[in-house]
């Protein structure tokens, strides 16, 4: 479905040349769902651009439902979807007129794309707001109306650029079940981009980290976890001498001596992948040496611990500080502008 | 789940119709989406008819007051002063295409649009007929307005004036639509250099006074302005006369607009893209 070979921008700001995205390689099978991980700045959105052909690369190639992005960038066009970071829909028009007018850009007749659009609106849960103005809508409505006008063309291939940014955890939600849902009536490959951890973690099914335009790895989330970050079970006790005695048999037994800390002298953490299915073991281990602890929590692997192993930043803070205007998407949009300059 | 392969929608999709044929339906689709506020809300183009008509009422009075009874170049006053309204209401509309974008651009509408297969000389030419089409109305109606008071209506000519304008103005549209790009970001460039060169355009055309009473400067200069052309061959179309070079003349300056301002819309559109 995709398939790029050194892929690459480059452009200049403030006089200086700045390497944007630096020579990526990837493949998308159809079918896929990826999310493109990484902070602000990291080349996320530009690889995107340039995949949909809003951005010419400097070098590298790039094909895109077998169409080339240099060669011929109005196919691309014709046979993907993209959502963008902002509203595409104009707020002076009414619901019904931008979707029907969206099928009208990809040269469906009237008849189709009312036929489209009337599918579309009830599946988002926008029936009833046909005739309202696209101003009128709330935040989460937009987005919606966003997501069906990506999909008046029925797209082998959607692109979403932060989708769900500045939406609230719930609107979040109920834009992925949709998305979705959407995704298995028209058996379509979604590539996204996304800042939010959470997000990349519970519905891609395939992750590629960016940093400074580079790919940094590139798997499922449950195996980037394996590979580059551990669960941490934490032990507690209710005093010093427990918390010792434990300690003492932990490195006795061997098995998890190397990722044994002593937090505090009444606690005790375990550095180690698959931290629910040792836990049995390391209680009966501790009960049988008279240590029981008080309490015992397991925080599990999460993208954030993979980013910092692989960059030894958190991504969670950089977008945080990347993320003046919270991350709305007219601020995100403006920094594209720059992007596309 | 089936996931739909690059065979599938090579063999699903149609043969992609292309060069006339797809740029008349692209511009089409573009068009109708633009024109739909404006239908939607028909009070602001008879709003607008308001400056106009001032001009006529007020300017055209004034003007034969200073150019003595016997009006100009053989025509009566506001039969001279009424080409020059239409010219300007087709500049003033026109050279405003770029002010909607700037706002679609912060929005992202602009971007959904850049990110649909449509034509990038059909977004321009859309646009810029969306703000050309209320314009016809206007001429049209200022035209027969002014009947009554003393000037002879010509109807195919001045429609033939005003197909001409309206080549003028896809090119002055593309203009403003490449000045908007290039200034994005910017609102206040986005004015100050569309004022900057409507106002000294229009008044080095011959628009409102004669030229041939200004100093001769001006009257060098008024050579180099393709509005001059316009204006020129819209009187001579208005006091109907076909055949003459100044008409000539003035289809040649509408097409070279129109050629530049498209050759210019479309590299902005693309420069953006890099």
């Amino acid at each position: 479905m995709i398939h790029t070979e050194g892929l690459s921008k480059t452009f200049t700001r403030k006089k200086q040349l700045v390497h944007a995205v630096k020579a990526v390689d990837l493949d998308i099978a159809p079918g896929e769902l990826v999310a493109f991980l990484g902070p602000n700045g990291a080349g996320k959105s530009t690889t995107l651009r340039m995949l949909t052909s809003l951005l010419r690369p400097s070098a590298g190639t790039a094909k895109v439902v077998g169409a080339d992005v240099r060669t011929e960038p109005a196919l691309v066009r014709r046979r993907i979807g993209y959502i963008g970071q902002g509203n595409g829909a104009g707020h002076n028009y009414r619901v019904i007129d931008e979707l029907h007018v969206q099928g009208s850009f990809y040269g469906l007749s009237p008849a189709v794309s009312r036929e489209r659009a009337d599918a579309l609106l009830p599946a988002l849960q926008l029936d009833g707001l046909e005739k309202r103005p696209v101003m009128s809508l709330s935040g989460g409505q937009r987005r919606r109306l966003d997501v069906a006008m990506g999909l008046m063309n029925h797209p082998a291939l959607l692109f979403l650029d932060e989708p769900s940014t500045g939406m609230d955890p719930q609107g979040r939600a109920n834009l992925w079940e949709h998305i979705t849902t959407m995704r298995e009536d028209l058996g379509m490959t979604l590539v996204l981009t996304t800042h939010y951890l959470e997000e990349a973690d519970d519905m891609a099914e395939r992750v590629i980290v960016i940093d400074h335009g580079t790919v940094i790895a590139d798997d499922s989330p449950e195996q980037l976890k394996l590979d580059h970050a551990d669960d941490v079970v934490t032990l507690s006790f209710h005093s010093s001498d427990e918390a010792e005695l434990a300690e003492q048999a932990l490195r006795t037994d061997g098995r998890h001596a190397d990722s044994l800390d002593v937090r505090t002298p009444e606690t005790l953490v375990i550095t180690t992948d698959h931290g629910a299915r040792k836990l049995p073991s390391i209680l009966y281990l501790l009960d049988a040496a008279g240590a029981p602890p008080a309490a015992a929590t397991i925080r599990e692997a999460t993208l954030d611990d993979v980013f910092l192993h692989l960059t030894g930043r958190s991504l969670r803070e950089s977008t945080e500080q990347d993320t003046p205007a919270s991350g709305s998407p007219t601020a995100a949009n403006a920094t594209n502008g720059v992007d596309a300059a | 789940m089936i996931a739909r392969t690059v065979e599938d929608i090579a063999v699903a999709e149609k043969r992609h119709t292309g060069g006339l044929r797809r740029f008349t339906s692209d511009t089409r689709a573009v068009f109708k989406r633009e024109i739909m506020l404006v239908l939607r809300d028909p009070f602001s183009l008879i709003f607008s008819l308001l400056q106009p008509l001032v001009f006529l009422a007020l300017f055209a009075p004034l003007l034969a007051g200073t150019v003595g009874g016997g009006g100009i170049d053989g025509a009566s006053t506001r039969q001279w002063f009424l080409p020059g309204v239409v010219v300007m209401i087709c500049v003033f509309g026109t050279g405003m295409t770029g002010s909607n974008l700037q706002y679609e651009m912060q929005t992202g509408s602009y971007e959904r649009i850049l990110a649909s297969p449509l034509g990038r000389a059909s977004i321009l030419t859309g646009r810029a007929l969306k703000e050309f089409a209320p314009l016809v109305v206007q001429a049209l109606l200022i035209t027969l307005l002014a009947a009554p008071f003393g000037v002879t209506l010509h109807l195919a000519h001045v429609l033939v004036g005003i197909l001409v304008l309206g080549v003028f103005g896809i090119g002055l549209g593309a203009l403003s639509y490449a000045l908007a790009i290039a200034t994005r970001g910017k609102e206040w460039m986005f004015w100050a250099v569309q004022q900057s060169l409507t106002f000294p355009l229009l008044l080095l055309s011959g628009m409102m006074l004669p030229l041939e009473t200004g100093p001769t400067w001006m009257q060098t200069l008024a050579r180099f302005n393709p509005l001059t052309y316009i204006v020129s061959a819209e009187r001579e179309l208005f006091t109907g006369t076909f055949a003459s070079p100044t008409v000539l003349w003035g289809l040649v300056a509408a097409v070279a607009t129109c050629a530049g301002g498209l050759a210019t819309g479309i590299r902005t559109i693309r420069r953006s893209a890099r």
